[in-house]
């Protein structure tokens, strides 16, 4: 009966919604439990920015927020002067596609926040067996 | 050839990390291999009853790890087995009874006897979980389709990963017929949300509860379907390749199908 009701009112089964949450909760986990990824992300972003403008590394803040249906990286730099001159040639290592990444204006002061949509959760070192692996037996 | 030390964890508790222990452990005993399991559960005792062993305990693990006897004399055999011994944890003492060191020697002489040893691991990922991780090379998470479950174990796994430790996941309690309506999180789901290699689906059963109250193992229990299911994780434990059982044949007919195939 309820089961029939969901169906008629188009409701989500909950084990879609159980799989989505659990996909954001555990990317938090993975994130907090391995500081030193923001530490890095942090300082790369930084010096990718510093390439145009000029930034106060001290105040960089980077934070990440719970959407909807994703986990969104908040970076608040500070930027302390403008280089008038064109920008540097991009360095050569770049790979051909960027994550996408979305940018807006949320400080009254001249910062460049950055709002990336992670895709995936970001994975710990895992090996990934083949599902018919061939454990030793023991003898 | 020393045992391989296997710790079943699972990081919530209730999960069916004792049930799993008790009934793996008997299966594989039955299967002709030498079996010990260690209850690491210090303080909150279980494997003893859920195998009818609970009035034979006369030493425990922490009694060995004080050196107040032997390890063989702590153990106690099954008798309905020709191979199949358990380890009691202390119930009056707390989970720091003992250290690391001194639980890591304890599996390892345990092994030297053994073909398996199983170490059924406290819930959580403090003292209690450092033992039970200490003595082990080789890691069983168990977990039920619920998302508090696979958040904990995915914790675990991550312990686990730090210490390089090949892990494999056992779904328990799950519920076909739920997961065929989506009110269920499926096995692919788990499996794809953890990214652990599965050995072991476990349906959600009255046998086990059944079972359970008489102490006797699902696999001596000549009516029990679940026999095949942990008959089956032995024979994945040993190496063999055994397809998974598939829970989604829908309906009457189909489930009376897959009970008759069983498995
Ligand atoms: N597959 C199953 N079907 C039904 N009940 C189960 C199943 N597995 C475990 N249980 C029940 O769940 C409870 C907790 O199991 P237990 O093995 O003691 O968990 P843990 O050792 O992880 O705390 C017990 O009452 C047990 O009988
Ligand atoms: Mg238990």
């Amino acid at each position: 009966m309820i089961d029939w009701m969901k169906k008629l009112f188009g409701q989500t089964p909950s084990s879609s919604t159980a799989k989505e949450r659990l996909r954001l909760v555990l990317m938090t986990d993975h994130l907090a439990l391995a500081p030193e990824i923001i530490e890095n992300m942090k300082r790369d972003l930084v010096d990718v920015i510093s390439r145009y403008v000029e930034v106060d590394r001290e105040k960089v803040e980077v934070n990440f927020e719970r959407e909807d249906k994703a986990l969104a990286m908040l970076a608040n730099i500070p930027i302390t002067a403008v280089n008038r001159q064109s920008p540097p040639e991009p360095p050569p290592e770049r790979p051909a596609d960027p994550p996408s990444a979305i940018v807006e204006s949320t400080k009254d002061e001249v910062a460049a926040p950055a709002s990336t949509h992670a895709g995936a959760p970001p994975r710990r070192k895992r090996r990934k067996k083949p599902a018919a692996s061939k454990a030793a037996p023991a003898q | 050839m020393a045992a391989r030390r296997i710790v079943v964890t699972s990081g919530k508790g209730g999960v069916g990390k004792t049930t799993t222990t008790a009934n793996l452990g008997a299966a594989l005993a039955k299967r002709g291999h030498r079996v010990i399991l260690v209850d690491a559960d210090i303080g909150l005792r279980n494997l003893d009853l859920v195998l009818g062993l609970e009035k034979r305990i006369v030493f425990d693990l922490v009694e060995v790890a004080e050196g107040r006897c032997q390890l063989r004399q702590a153990l106690i055999k099954d008798k309905r087995f020709e191979s199949l011994s358990i380890l009691p944890a202390a119930q009056t003492r707390d989970k720091d009874a003992i250290t690391e060191a001194q639980f890591e020697a304890i599996v390892k002489e345990a092994a030297e006897i053994a073909d398996f040893v199983f170490i059924d691991c406290p819930a959580g990922i403090e003292a209690g979980f450092r033992n039970a991780v200490a003595g082990a090379q080789e890691a069983l998470v168990v977990t039920t389709p619920e998302v508090s479950a696979i958040r904990d174990a995915d914790r675990v796994v991550g312990k686990l990963n730090d210490k390089k430790m090949p892990i494999r996941l056992i779904v328990n309690r799950l519920r076909p017929e739920m997961v065929r309506t989506g009110d269920m999180l499926s096995v692919e789901d788990v499996c794809e949300i953890l990214s652990v290699e599965l050995v072991g689906i476990v349906p959600d059963d009255e046998e086990v509860i059944d079972t359970t109250n008489r102490g006797t193992p699902i696999v001596l229990d000549e009516t029990a379907k679940l026999r095949v299911i942990y008959d089956k994780i032995a024979r994945r434990l040993e190496g063999d390749v055994v397809p998974f059982t598939n829970f989604d044949g829908g309906g009457f007919f189909g489930r009376l199908l897959g009970a008759l195939k069983a498995g």
